[in-house]
C-alpha cells in the first residue's frame, strides 16, 4: 500500500497538468464563441492548396 | 477597370481578383462555383432558367466608395483602430451573416485581399475581428469588399466593453475550472477519508491525505475563492453586508479551523466542503454574467445600425466623414433612403421623412425648408441638405439610446432581493454563530470552534446565489425554444408580478385583414352578393368574395353582364325581375334605398363599431347587410379572459379611432374608460410612464412607449431592433404566447419563492441543530452540498416542466 505515497501525488500532478491545458486553452480565447469553430472545420482549404 | 462580370450561381459581381481566365462561367466566390457544380452534376440546371425568372436573386450592397473612404479618415481611426508596429486591428458588426457559409465566405477574404493578415467571423454576434497591414491595405478596401458580398460593416461600438467582457469571461471561465478541478480531487480524497473514518485507517496515509487536502483546499481558497474575499472587503469598507461575508466567513473559519486540525494531527477538515461551495457558488455567477452580457449586446446591435457615415457639405463640396465627427452648425446631405445621421433642420429641398423608429407614426410626414428632422429617420422621397443642430448622445435617438443602456445597467430586482436578504441572514447568522461560540465556549475552544465552524458551514446562503439565477437562466432558455426570446431576468420577474397590461391593438388583438364579421338579414341575398363582386378588386369587394363564395345566387340573380354602374362605393346591376345594389351606405342612401326598421337598427348598432358597412339592396329596398372589420384573432378572447383571470389589468391604447378601439374593447369585455384611441405616441408614452405597465406594442412603431414600459413586449419587427426597446421579443403573432410568457413568469418566481422557502426552513431546522451541538462539522459538510443539489434538481425539474396548462 506504501505505492500510495507516489501514486497520489503523481496523480495530482497530472491533473495538474490537464489543468493548466485548460487554463492556457481558455486564456488564449478558445471558450469565446462555440458556435463559429465547429463550422470551420467542415470548410475546404482548397485555396491554399 | 473591367466591367462587372455576374456569377453565374448568385448573379452577384465578381470580385476582379477571382476572374478565372478562359472559363465560360465566373463565379463571386468557391462557395457559387460548388453549389453550380453540384447543381449540374444532380441534373438540375434548369434551376437557373428558372431562377431568372423568380424574384429571389441576392442583391450585393451598393458599393459606394466614397462611402468606403470613410472608414480610412483619422476621426475613424482614433474612435476604433487599434495600432501596433506594422498591424491595425479592429472589428465590425457585419449585417447579413445568416449561417455558417457566411463565416466560411468572409473568412476567405485574407486569400483574396494581399496584407490582409487574418479575418474571424463570430456567428453568434456577427462580429468580425481583422488583422490588416496598413502599409499594404487600407481599411476602406476591406470595407469595398465586404459590401461587394453583401455584408454591410458597421463600426463595432462596444469594441472596448467587447474586450473587457471577454477578458473577464476568461477570468471566470479559469477560475470555475480551477475550482472544479480541486474540487474533484478533494472529493476523492474525502471518500478515502470518510471511509477511513468509518472502517479504520492507517495513522500514515491518513496524515498523507490530509495534508493534500490542506494543499489543494488553501489553493482552492486563495486562487478562485479570491472572488469571495475581494466582495466581503469591498462590503466592509462600504459597510453594507453582501452575499460574499457570509460566505467568506465561513471559509475563513473552515479554511483555519481545518489548517489548525490538519497541523493537530486530528479533528475534521473542511477543505472538501469549502470547495464545493466555491464551484458551485462561481457556476452561478458566471450563469448570471453571460446573462447580463447578452442583454447589454442587443444595444449595440442597435445602435451598429445606424448610419455609419454621413455626407458634409463644405464649400458646395460634399465629403465623406464618420459620424462621430459630425459636429453641430454642419450640414450635410441625405439622399433618398437613408438615415439621417443627426438631428437638425432642413435648410434645402422637400421630402416625406419615415419617423417610425422616434414616432411611431407609420406614414412618412411632409417636410420643407425650416422643418425639424431626427437622427435615425429615413428620407423617403428626395435629396435633402440639413443643418446640424444635435449631433451624436445629443440627438433624440441618441437619448433614447442612453435610456435604455441605463435600464440595462440597472441591477437586475431579483439580484437586489437576495442582497438584501443576504444582508439580514448574513447579521443573523453572524450573531447565531457568535453566541455559540460563547456558548460553547466552557465546553473547550476546540468545541466551540467546531459548533459555529458547523453551524457557518450548515447555513451557507447556497440557494440564494445559485438557484435563483440558475431558474430564471433555465425559463428563459425555455422560452426561447418556444420563440419568446426575454431579454433579462428582471422582465421575467416583473413579469409575474401582474399589474397594467396595455395592448397596442393593431397586429396583437387582431388579425389586421379586412373580414366579414357580421351579416344581417336573408342568406339566400349572399349568392347575389358573391355574384356581383366575382371581379371585384377592392379590398371590400374582395372581402366579400372571400366570404361568400361558393354562395348560389337565386336563378333570377344570375348573368354578369347586367352589371351597369361599378363605382368606388358599390356595384348596380340590372336583373330581369330588379335591380340589385351592393356596396356603401352612402351609395344606397343616394340611390334613395328604403330601410326597414330591424335593418336600421342593425346598421346603426355596426356603426357604433366602427365597422364598415355594406348594404344589398334589391328593387330600392334594402334586404341584408355585411358588416366588415378588421377581425379579432380565433383565440384572442381565451387569451384575454386567462390574463384577466391571472390579475392583469387589460388596457388598450391605440392610433385608431376610439370607436374602433371602443368596438374592440366591449367584444374583449374591457372597461370603456381603459380603452384609448387617437393615441400619438407621445401621449402612448406620456400614459405609460404614469404607473407600473407593462406594454405589447409593435417593435418599431412603439420603441420608445416599449422601452419605457416596466415590460415592453414587442410582437412585430426585426428581432434584434425590437429587443433594443422592448425586454421581451415574441415571434409568435397573436395573445396567446403573452399567456405563455405571463404563465412561466408566474411559475418561475414560484419555484424561486419555493427554494427560497426550502432554503429558508433548512437553515432554520440545521442551524438550531448545529447551535444546540447535534451537528458534527463532517455531516454539516455532508449536508450543505446536499441541501444545495436537492434544491437544484427540484429547479431543474420543476423548470423542465414549466407551468401547467390551465384552461
Amino acid at each position: 500500500m506504501s505505492v500510495l505515497f507516489i501514486i497520489l501525488p503523481l496523480a495530482i500532478v497530472l491533473a495538474g497538468v490537464a489543468l493548466t491545458a485548460f487554463i492556457m486553452a481558455a486564456r488564449r480565447g478558445q471558450y469565446d464563441d462555440l458556435d463559429s469553430p465547429p463550422w470551420r472545420m467542415v470548410f475546404n482549404d482548397e485555396e491554399r492548396k | 477597370m473591367l466591367a462587372d462580370i455576374a456569377c453565374a450561381h448568385c448573379t452577384l459581381p465578381v470580385p476582379p481578383g477571382l476572374i478565372r481566365g478562359g472559363d465560360a462561367e465566373q463565379f463571386c466566390c468557391p462557395g457559387c462555383r460548388a453549389v453550380f457544380q453540384q447543381i449540374h452534376a444532380c441534373g438540375l440546371a434548369d434551376y437557373y432558367k428558372y431562377r431568372d425568372a423568380g424574384d429571389l436573386i441576392p442583391q450585393a450592397a451598393t458599393v459606394d466608395n466614397a462611402d468606403a473612404a470613410a472608414f480610412d479618415s483619422e476621426a475613424y481611426a482614433d474612435l476604433y483602430v487599434r495600432t501596433d508596429v506594422g498591424e491595425s486591428s479592429t472589428e465590425f458588426v457585419l449585417e447579413g451573416v445568416t449561417c455558417a457559409a457566411c463565416v466560411w465566405l468572409v473568412e476567405r477574404l485574407p486569400s483574396r485581399l494581399p496584407g490582409l493578415i487574418d479575418a474571424q467571423l463570430s456567428l453568434a454576434d456577427n462580429a468580425l475581428r481583422l488583422r490588416w497591414n496598413p502599409a499594404q491595405l487600407k481599411l476602406s478596401q476591406i470595407a469595398a469588399d465586404l459590401m461587394r458580398f453583401g455584408y454591410r460593416p458597421h463600426p463595432a461600438r462596444g469594441v472596448k466593453s467587447g474586450d473587457v467582457f471577454r477578458k473577464e469571461l476568461r477570468a471566470r471561465l479559469v477560475d470555475l475550472g480551477i475550482a472544479g478541478a480541486l474540487t474533484g480531487n478533494m472529493m476523492l480524497l474525502a471518500a478515502a477519508l470518510y471511509a477511513g473514518w468509518m472502517q479504520g485507517i492507517d495513522r500514515p496515509y491518513e496524515q498523507m491525505l490530509r495534508w493534500i487536502s490542506l494543499g489543494l483546499g488553501l489553493l482552492s481558497l486563495l486562487w478562485p475563492g479570491r472572488e469571495f474575499f475581494r466582495g466581503a472587503i469591498s462590503a466592509i469598507r462600504l459597510r453594507a453586508m453582501n452575499l460574499d461575508l457570509p460566505i467568506c466567513i465561513a471559509l475563513l473559519a473552515g479554511g483555519v479551523a481545518g489548517t489548525i486540525n490538519v497541523i493537530r494531527g486530528h479533528g475534521e477538515i473542511y477543505f472538501d466542503s469549502l470547495s464545493a461551495l466555491i464551484f458551485l457558488l462561481l457556476i452561478g455567477r458566471l450563469v448570471q454574467f453571460c446573462q447580463q452580457r447578452r442583454a447589454r449586446s442587443a444595444v449595440e446591435l442597435l445602435f451598429s445600425l445606424t448610419p455609419s457615415t454621413c455626407r458634409v457639405i463644405e464649400d458646395g463640396i460634399a465629403k465623406t466623414i464618420p459620424i462621430q465627427a459630425l459636429q453641430v452648425g454642419q450640414r450635410v446631405e441625405v439622399r433618398a433612403e437613408e438615415l439621417f445621421p443627426a438631428d437638425g433642420v432642413v435648410r434645402t429641398g422637400n421630402s416625406a421623412v419615415d419617423a417610425s423608429l422616434l414616432t411611431g407614426e407609420s406614414q412618412p410626414a411632409t417636410v420643407s425648408v425650416g422643418d425639424l428632422v431626427y437622427g435615425g429617420s429615413r428620407n423617403t422621397e428626395a435629396t435633402l441638405e440639413v443643418e446640424v443642430t444635435a449631433a451624436g448622445d445629443s440627438t433624440r435617438v441618441g437619448k433614447l439610446m442612453r435610456l435604455i443602456e441605463q435600464g440595462l445597467s440597472d441591477k437586475p430586482p431579483i439580484v437586489r432581493l437576495t442582497d438584501r436578504v443576504a444582508a439580514r441572514f448574513t447579521a443573523v447568522v453572524l450573531v447565531a454563530a457568535a453566541i455559540t461560540f460563547g456558548v460553547w465556549w466552557h465546553a473547550g475552544a476546540e468545541r466551540a470552534i467546531e459548533t459555529s465552524v458547523a453551524l457557518l458551514i450548515v447555513t451557507c446562503p447556497c440557494v440564494l446565489g445559485l438557484a435563483v439565477p440558475m431558474t430564471f437562466a433555465l425559463s428563459i432558455g425555455r422560452l426561447a425554444r418556444r420563440g419568446i426570446l426575454v431579454k433579462s431576468a428582471s422582465a421575467l420577474e416583473r413579469l409575474g408580478g401582474g399589474g397594467r397590461l396595455v395592448l397596442d391593438k393593431t397586429g396583437t388583438l387582431t388579425t389586421g385583414q379586412m373580414r366579414v364579421v357580421a351579416w344581417e338579414g336573408d342568406e339566400t341575398w349572399q349568392g347575389v352578393v358573391s355574384e356581383l363582386e366575382r371581379d371585384s378588386t377592392h379590398p371590400v369587394g374582395r372581402a366579400l368574395r372571400r366570404a361568400y363564395e361558393g354562395c348560389e345566387a337565386p336563378a333570377a340573380f344570375r348573368g354578369r353582364s347586367t352589371v351597369r354602374t361599378r363605382t368606388g362605393g358599390g356595384i348596380v346591376a340590372d336583373f330581369a325581375c330588379a335591380d340589385a345594389i351592393v356596396g356603401s351606405l352612402r351609395m344606397l342612401d343616394t340611390n334613395a334605398v328604403e330601410w326597414p326598421g330591424h335593418l336600421l337598427a342593425a346598421r346603426r348598432y355596426q356603426q357604433t363599431l366602427s365597422r364598415t358597412v355594406v348594404g344589398v339592396a334589391i328593387g330600392g329596398v334594402a334586404v341584408a347587410l355585411a358588416a366588415l372589420g378588421d377581425a379579432l384573432r380565433d383565440e384572442t378572447v381565451s387569451a384575454v379572459n386567462h390574463l384577466k383571470a391571472r390579475g392583469f389589468d387589460l388596457q388598450i391604447c391605440s392610433g385608431d379611432a376610439q370607436s374602433v378601439v371602443d368596438g374592440v374593447a366591449r367584444l374583449l369585455g374591457i372597461r370603456g374608460e381603459c380603452a384609448r384611441g387617437y393615441m400619438s405616441p407621445e401621449e402612448k408614452l406620456a400614459y405609460i410612464k404614469t404607473g407600473n405597465t407593462i406594454m405589447v406594442g409593435d417593435g418599431v412603431n412603439d420603441a420608445a412607449a416599449l422601452a419605457a414600459a416596466d415590460v415592453g413586449i414587442a410582437v412585430a419587427g426585426g428581432a434584434e431592433a425590437a429587443l433594443a426597446a422592448a425586454d421581451v421579443y415574441i415571434s409568435r403573432p397573436g395573445l396567446e404566447p403573452i399567456v405563455e410568457l405571463v404563465d412561466t413568469a408566474r411559475h418561475t418566481l414560484h419555484i424561486v419563492r419555493r427554494n427560497v422557502l426550502i432554503a429558508t426552513s433548512y437553515n432554520v431546522l440545521a442551524g438550531t441543530m448545529a447551535m444546540l451541538g447535534m451537528m458534527h462539522p463532517l455531516m454539516a459538510a455532508v449536508l450543505m452540498p446536499m441541501s444545495s443539489v436537492t434544491v437544484l434538481s427540484l429547479t431543474v425539474l420543476a423548470a423542465r416542466r414549466g407551468p401547467r396548462r390551465s384552461r
